[in-house]
């Protein structure tokens, strides 16, 4: 087993290499957050959450306190730990289906409460671990297995603005931000704000990742790359959506 | 530290909503997550007035989904942690305590069955048997208690906390509509003041200590990428259960020694045939009365043993046979004719089961 | 051992049929003695007929509703309709005199019926408010399952807050049992 140089100190060494496939997006958010977690000096204070789908597969991957739950109920898991426990800091770990489709009312309640928890989700634009369905961040014409002939917006709607729909909710104190596995310093930056802003207790914070997924996409190292940042890109803004307090201006 | 919520026995007269809601302070229930759904809203309502004072926690959820899995967490992080609903919301129930069953989470939930299936009645069935006992996509790993009376919710309010926490199984009380509304009276009590031991919770998360250095992380799942592995799992769960089955189960039974009909009920309906036997004894007939407080698991042995010697058995509930259904499967192979007064989603009185009884002896 | 008296009380919303049901049943509890009380209940917040289920007794009381009542009050005509069921050949049937057009739906199968002027002599002597005390007076009366001195402590321990600041309060309320409890009287 060759041990990464960079690999963050929160990682679990004897469960890697990963489980995720090669070249799946999953591995560099969850470097991301390994990555914030040893910055802020929290490995034992954090518990991880983490979905059905593709991010189960991360159900060992950190030293971390860890509880894999059900399809789109992260989100209340770790608010029921949060709320019992408001002194362990509490991370929900899910995909793009689990956040905007199944679990959607868990997510928006989360956000209008301003759970002291932070969410990340993983955008890949389609179900991964079921085989490349639909999900609500299918971007119009593209193939997928249940779109066999490009979505088609008229019929089955347009992608999911997450993390708009997330900023236009949550009260102040918030922290929404989408961040990019293209741009990683910046997306590492969000989940540590995302984790500053529910450590000092401010509000829900929530991070969208925009991550990658060759074997669905069924594109090569080249062609994974241009999905994201030219297909992707076009219909997912990356930056900040709301940052609370003074810092407001800084996030515009 | 806040004073106890009781002190000292109280004789009390409240409605079976109350009483919950007191048994949950008493037992030490630190947190209640919640959805609306009546007939149960009165705990929500008496456990949020009463928890300021005792330092107890409460959030208010989005759904029941939300309720149960909320209800997790609060389990995982180690506290005494309940909910409460009833019919739809059981129904949504299901899948955070599939998720519990999974994980031998020992959370609590308090159901006050309402008329099914679907939206029907806010008012009384018994008709959530058959959900509360076997509900979610596995094998009803899970501890039911029926309670009659307004001291037995308080009772085994407390108690619920005790098995779920001894056992790490999910354990209900089982209600229902009536029991939820009725004021009749009990004694409220202390659990420590009856010598009643309050089992020691411990956090699943979130405990002392550098995970991976000091200690191992606490890494806990639900999903296996193979049927051996999940086999392997369930084996050892099965063989919890059926090892903590005798310790568990428990029946009310009289006059069944010598009984040629046995009536069999349960919960709020075994009021009504508790009175009928007694009726029915007086003038004469020799029946017999017996009741199984847990529903999950059946008191087995009793039951099989009783059937043994009577000739009928008269099944009486507020359903289409759901709990005929549980008995039949303990008492196979018994020759006791099976009789039923099934009355879904509407009340018995103990005159229709003096009827009942006088018809089938004509 | 004795059985529990049975009473079904039942009436339009708003007409206090649950607050009756409610301050015997607090009063026979007081006392020592055992009460069940039970309301119906459903999806309508408001209107619909209000019934309640009340027994007490001596022992603890088995089933909380029952098939045939000792006592059967009903205060409006949809209140007589819904309550027939409960009346058996020993049931005491007792309605509203105010209440029109309901001779046929009377039960005849009862041991007594009687019509007292509640809501008249509420509005008339004392004021509607109380019209469902009068109602309570004579239950009472009718059953003696609760002494009148109970009763009206039970009262004061419900609306005592309420007598503080209003004392004729207390004297209506009374007065309303006492009256209550007579129109039964005059008709024995």
């Amino acid at each position: 087993m060759t041990v990464q140089p960079a690999m963050p100190k929160c990682w679990r060494v004897e469960t890697k290499p990963h489980k995720f496939c090669p070249g799946c997006g999953h591995g560099l958010v969850l470097k991301a957050l390994g990555q914030a977690i040893d910055e802020l000096g929290i490995q034992d204070k954090v518990v991880f959450g983490c979905d059905i789908g593709c991010s189960l597969l991360s159900w060992d991957f950190f030293n971390v306190d860890t509880i894999q739950t059900h399809h789109g109920r992260t989100n209340p898991v770790v608010t029921g730990i949060k709320r019992a426990n408001p002194d362990v800091i509490c991370v929900a770990y899910m995909g793009d289906g689990g956040g905007y489709a199944i679990g959607s009312q868990h997510l928006v309640s989360s956000a209008t409460r301003n759970e002291r928890i932070t969410a990340i989700l993983v955008n890949n634009t389609q179900y991964g671990m079921t085989g490349g369905q639909m999900a609500p961040t299918t971007m119009p014409g593209q193939k997928t297995e249940t779109s066999p002939y490009g979505r088609d917006a008229d019929t089955t709607g347009s992608p999911t603005q997450g993390p708009e729909m997330v900023a236009a909710i949550a009260p102040e104190g918030a922290y929404v931000a989408r961040g990019s596995v293209a741009n990683m310093k910046q997306l590492k930056n969000y989940i540590k704000k995302a984790l500053e802003n529910q450590m000092a207790g401010n509000g829900f914070s929530f991070v969208e990742a925009l991550s990658l997924c060759p074997t669905n996409w069924r594109t090569n190292a080249k062609d994974t790359w241009k999905f994201l940042e030219e297909d992707m890109y076009k219909y997912f803004k990356v930056g900040e959506l709301k940052v609370p307090g003074p810092r407001e201006k800084e996030g515009q | 530290m806040p004073e106890k919520p009781i002190q000292g026995e109280k004789r009390m007269f409240v409605t079976g909503n109350e009483v919950v809601a007191w048994a949950a302070l008493a037992a030490g229930a630190e947190i209640m997550y919640g959805y609306p759904i009546t007939p149960q809203n009165e705990i929500m309502h008496y456990w949020t007035r009463m928890i300021p004072k005792y330092g107890r926690r409460f959030l208010q959820t989005e759904d029941e989904l939300s309720a149960g899995f909320t209800t997790v967490g609060g389990v995982l992080a180690g506290r005494r942690a309940f909910t409460a609903t009833a019919g739809p919301g059981n129904t949504l129930m299901q899948e955070p305590i599939s998720m519990a069953e999974a994980m031998r989470l020992p959370i609590v939930v308090v159901v006050q069955q309402r008329g099914g299936p679907s939206t029907a009645t806010v008012i009384y069935s018994q008709q959530e048997v058959t959900l509360t006992t076997l509900g979610g996509n596995g094998e009803g790993l899970r501890v039911v208690y029926s309670t009659a009376t307004h001291q037995e919710l308080f009772d085994y309010t407390i108690k619920s906390f005790n098995t779920a926490w001894k056992y790490r199984f999910p354990t209900f009380v089982l209600g229902d509509g009536y029991q939820a509304k009725m004021r009749e009276s009990l004694m409220f009590y202390d659990p420590a003041e009856r010598g009643i031991e309050m089992v020691p919770t411990d956090a699943y998360v979130g405990r002392p200590g550098m995970p991976g250095v000091d200690r191992a992380p606490t890494h806990m799942r639900n999903t296996y990428n193979m049927e051996e592995e999940l086999y392997d799992v369930l084996q050892g769960y099965l063989a919890d259960f059926a090892k903590a089955a005798p310790e568990i189960a428990e029946h009310e039974a009289f006059d069944t020694e010598d009984a040629d009909l046995v009536i069999i009920s349960h919960g709020v309906v075994s009021r009504a045939c508790k009175m009928a036997v007694r009726e029915l004894r007086e003038q004469g007939y020799k029946v017999g009365y017996f009741r199984p407080i847990t529903l999950r698991p059946m008191p087995e042995k009793a039951m099989r043993e009783m059937a043994g010697k009577a000739k009928q058995l008269l099944v009486v509930e507020s359903a289409q046979g759901q709990l005929d259904r549980l008995v039949k499967e303990v008492i196979y192979g018994s020759t006791a004719e099976m009789l039923s007064l099934f009355k879904p989603g509407v009340g018995v009185t103990s005159e229709e089961v003096i009827t009942r009884v006088k018809e089938i002896k004509g | 051992m004795g059985k529990p008296i049975k009473i079904v009380l039942a009436g339009e919303g708003g007409q206090g049929v649950q607050s009756v049901a409610e301050i015997l049943a607090e009063a026979a509890n007081e006392k020592g003695r055992e009460a069940l009380y039970i309301p119906n209940f459903g999806v309508e917040q408001r209107g619909g007929v209000s019934v309640a289920y009340l027994q007490i007794g001596d022992e603890k009381i088995g089933a909380p509703k029952f098939q045939t009542a000792d006592i059967v009050i009903a205060l409006s005509d949809r209140a007589v309709t819904r309550t027939r069921k409960y009346v058996g050949p020993e049931t005491v049937f007792v309605y509203d005199s105010g209440i029109e057009n309901i001779k046929d739906e009377l039960p005849t199968n009862t041991n007594k019926i009687y019509a007292i002027p509640a809501i008249e002599v509420s509005k008339k002597e004392l004021h509607p408010r109380v019209f469902n005390v009068i109602i309570m007076g004579a239950v009472l009366k009718a059953t003696g399952v609760v002494a009148m001195d109970d009763a009206k402590k039970a009262i004061e321990k419900k609306l005592g807050y309420k007598f503080e600041k209003n004392p004729e309060l207390r004297e209506m309320n009374f007065k309303a049992m006492d009256r209550g409890a007579e129109l039964v009287a005059d008709l024995s």
